[in-house]
């Protein structure tokens, strides 16, 4: 091959790579989760907070667990979205407020409205660990045996609630 | 009213900058003088209407004008006005402002010292610049614009990054920026070069100076960098091959090597075809830079910018730009032909293989960078490559760069004897070997890449001893110290840059070998000792600061029972974002840092606290310093202020070229 075509050869191969990779999502990491068991844990809870949450208590239920974290403001951007979610009652949202300040979560959901029905506290972020919470918000889908099935890195988005979770969140309960 | 007018000046500068990109090129290619005329006036009103619009952002910035969206999203009423300003660039749209901005700065200094290069080969050189003009100015217009409005105006800003709030990050875009555009010129010299097809040695003695000054702010920028990183990211890292530093390592690498070449072509007439490559492999690597920052298709910490729309639009842009300048290259490089011969042992032949090393380094800097990329779209799964990796293979493409380094200024052109060679360096080859068994013994520990760290150091000051005794020997003219101010600058900036890589060498070094850390716990007046010093926790106190609160710890460093130092690193919350922030305290020494940040806050007052001390670590920056300072005092040597000077009217263009394709 002619030697002065090579550096336009390897260029267009690398263009090529680079295109594909424009519609990869880099934020889209496996989660070794998925699959296993959701971690066990017993939070207290963020309204009452006498009562506590654990993933026990949804034995039997298809649900979604949110981390989430009023100083978020991925959070902010997903909010509208678990907003519709709930409302639609197809699934409930169990929430985790990670790491926060416990007035500023109460304003937060007081503003922005509250699509869960509880709230579990991790103000330690300890739960977020067994979870491997890389930042919030991340979303996850638990099946009726408990067992993780998805995990959701970064805000959701309309697109990814009807072309993923809620698939999933049908074929799941139908089980 | 202000950031329409900004809008409206980036609308108009596309306009102008369209014509500046196709008349003088059209003009060249078909002789017409008036066409070609119009390049150096469209750049100069470009480089106004780009100011003008900048200038309006900037103003926006200034005056907190919340219902520009793009000022919101990166300032706060409580932010200072430096940061304010320097927030211009602190995300998406406005670094991309900056770069064009910089771009129309290149373009009006090339107008400005071009008098002296025949007309078409300047109209040429502007026609480029045009063209990737138009690609920054459409892009912003399209999907990054700057000054789209927030209606109704947001009550108050996002606030800037706090990471970015901070002296290093505010001239960091703008040197390296500085940099990347800087090879913009090269480029435009190569390609147009290309097309007139006058690949002379007269061609890269115009583009030497312009790639030298480049190179020396992206040398400045990526020290900067470096340094920011060392003292806000509160890890005391100095280089962490992260995606995005490795962006702006590959055109330093390229432009290295791309320095050495023009220096062959130049001298010597040969290496055209691989010089050209170099220039365009050197801005190529810039523009990916860009995109790999810009489009978010690596995941990285710097990676504020997400969005496919932009990230398609630069990938269209750079297969414009470097798919056709590489097409003009396999088209137009063929018809060069080679410089004069030359042995494997001579000047060019080690200036060639170190070229070759230095192109090698950035390509594995670059199959790194991109392999999590390439294997994910392969679908071989998700991994990510790290510092081994890079450590593994740069080290030992680097060490044979910088053996040769030490024995290329002093090898003749055209063809060196190895025998005469060994003659005359053994010394300096003695000299290093000694040092390096030695003195990492007296430093207390010996292990093979300190010595070999010393041994590379030691050598190049030899060999820079060497080759300014020998200049002093064979010179001209009396007494040593007429022999000395007879030597061109443009050898002592060449030979101040290499021991800058040796200072560098040495603190790389010596910090790898003897930096020492502890993460402790500790308790008010409690001491904790590293190395010979003694730091003592006196606690903290609560500070305000103008758009944080901090936490600031008290730490007294004694040595031998003698105040070394005070040391108050902090603990941030910047209350607009609620995000925390680690300011670590250094004290800073020609021989060592002393470097305190604070953890976490434990119980009862106690801290967690990681302390280091870090041998030479300055010596990294200071090597990075001192290369650039080489730079500079070549570019201001006398044969450029002479060409510079030189009015076109005393030489006919024609004449002027013909003698010197002779000489």
């Amino acid at each position: 091959m002619n030697k002065f075509l090579l550096p336009l050869t390897i260029f267009g191969i690398m263009l090529g790579f680079l295109a594909v990779g424009l519609t990869l999502n880099p934020r889209e990491i496996p989660s070794p989760l998925v699959g296993k068991a959701a971690p066990v844990f017993s939070l207290p809870q963020l309204h009452e907070q006498d009562k506590v949450f654990s993933p026990d208590d949804m034995k039997g239920q298809v649900w979604l667990l949110n981390f989430w974290a009023s100083w978020c403001s991925g959070c902010r951007t997903e909010h509208p979205v678990l907003m519709d979610l709930a409302n639609s009652g197809l699934v409930p949202i169990y929430g985790v407020d990670y790491k926060d300040q416990r007035g500023e979560a109460l304003a937060w959901l007081d503003e922005w409205g509250n699509p869960y029905p509880i709230v579990a506290v991790d103000a330690a972020g300890r739960v977020g660990i067994d979870y491997g919470v890389y930042g919030v918000p991340e979303t996850y889908v638990i099946d009726k045996q408990g067992l993780i099935r998805y995990k959701q890195i970064g805000p959701l988005d309309d697109e990814t609630v009807e072309k993923k979770i809620l698939p999933l969140v049908k074929e799941l309960q139908a089980k | 009213m202000i950031p329409e007018i900004g809008h409206y000046a980036l609308i108009l500068a596309l306009c102008v900058a369209l014509v500046q990109g196709i008349l003088p090129i059209y003009g060249a290619a078909v002789g017409n003088s008036s066409l070609m005329s119009v390049a150096a006036p469209a750049a100069r009103s470009l480089f106004f209407l780009v100011l003008i619009a900048f200038g309006c952002l900037a103003y926006a910035f200034a005056e907190k004008d919340f219902s520009v969206l793009y000022v919101a999203a990166t300032s706060n009423s409580q932010l200072p006005l430096h940061y304010r300003l320097a927030a211009i660039w602190g995300a998406h749209e406005g670094s991309l402002l900056l770069w064009t901005f910089i771009l129309t700065i290149w373009m009006f200094a090339v107008t400005l010292f071009s008098s002296h290069l025949p007309e078409t080969m300047r109209s040429r050189i502007l026609g480029v610049m045009g063209l990737v003009s138009v690609g920054f100015l459409l892009f912003m217009l399209s999907v990054s614009n700057p000054f789209e409005r927030l209606i109704p105006a947001a009550a108050e800003g996002r606030d800037l990054n706090p990471l970015l709030q901070d002296p290093g990050m505010v001239l960091h875009p703008p040197m390296l920026y500085m940099g990347y555009v800087g090879f913009s010129v090269a480029f435009a010299f190569a390609l147009a070069a290309l097309l007139g097809g006058n690949l002379d040695a007269a061609w890269a003695r115009w583009s030497r100076p312009w790639t030298t000054v480049a190179w020396c702010f992206l040398t400045v920028g990526i020290a900067l960098g470096s340094w920011w990183a060392y003292y806000e990211l509160g890890w005391g890292g100095w280089w962490f091959w992260d995606p995005v530093e490795n962006a702006s390592f590959m055109p330093w690498l390229a432009g290295t090597a791309l320095i050495h070449s023009l220096a062959v072509t130049d001298k010597r007439g040969g290496f055209k075809v691989w010089t050209v490559l170099l220039a365009i492999m050197a801005f190529s690597l810039s523009l990916l830079g860009t995109f790999l920052v810009r489009s978010g298709v690596l995941t990285s910490v710097h990676a504020f910018a997400t969005d496919p729309k932009r990230g398609m639009f630069i990938l269209a842009f750079l297969a414009v730009v470097i798919g056709g300048s590489l097409v003009l290259y396999a088209w137009r490089a063929p018809r060069v032909g080679l410089g004069g011969g030359f042995a494997t042992v001579s000047r060019e032949g080690l200036l060639l293989a170190n070229n070759v090393l230095l192109v090698t380094a950035a390509a594995s800097v670059l199959l790194g960078t991109l392999y999590p990329l390439f294997m994910d779209a392969l679908d071989l799964g998700k991994i990510s490559v790290g510092p081994p990796y890079f450590d593994s293979v740069f080290a030992p493409l680097i060490t044979p760069a910088l053996f040769l380094m030490g024995i290329g200024p002093l090898a003749q052109w055209k063809k060196a004897s190895l025998p005469d060679l060994g003659k005359r360096l053994r010394w300096a080859f003695g000299v290093s070997i000694v040092t390096a068994l030695v003195l990492p013994i007296v430093l207390g520990e010996w292990t093979p890449l300190l010595s070999l760290g010393i041994l590379l150091a030691v050598w190049i000051f030899a060999t820079a001893v060497v080759s300014v005794r020998e200049r002093i020997a064979h010179g001209d003219g009396g007494s040593v110290v007429a022999r000395l101010a007879g030597v061109p600058r443009a050898y002592w900036g060449m030979l101040l840059a290499h021991c800058g890589i040796a200072v560098f060498v040495v603190g790389v070094t010596m910090v790898k070998g003897f930096e020492t850390e502890k993460d402790v716990r500790m308790n008010v007046g409690e001491t904790a000792t590293i190395g010979d010093y003694t730091f003592r926790f006196d606690g903290v106190r609560d500070v305000m600061g103008p758009n944080y609160v901090a936490a600031q710890g008290a730490f007294h460093v004694s040595r031998d029972g003698r105040e070394a130092a005070v040391l108050h690193p902090e603990k941030r919350r910047y209350t607009a974002t609620n995000q925390i922030m680690t300011e670590a305290a250094i004290d800073t020494g020609l021989v060592r840092d002393l470097y305190v940040s604070l953890g976490e806050p434990l119980d009862d007052g106690a801290w967690s606290v990681r302390l280091y001390h870090k041998p030479f670590v300055d010596w990294i920056w200071g090597g990075c310093l001192i290369m650039a300072l080489g730079g500079v005092l070549a570019v201001s040597d006398r044969r450029y202020r002479l060409s510079w000077r030189r009015e076109p009217q005393t030489v006919p263009v024609g004449a002027q070229l013909a003698g010197r394709q002779m000489a």
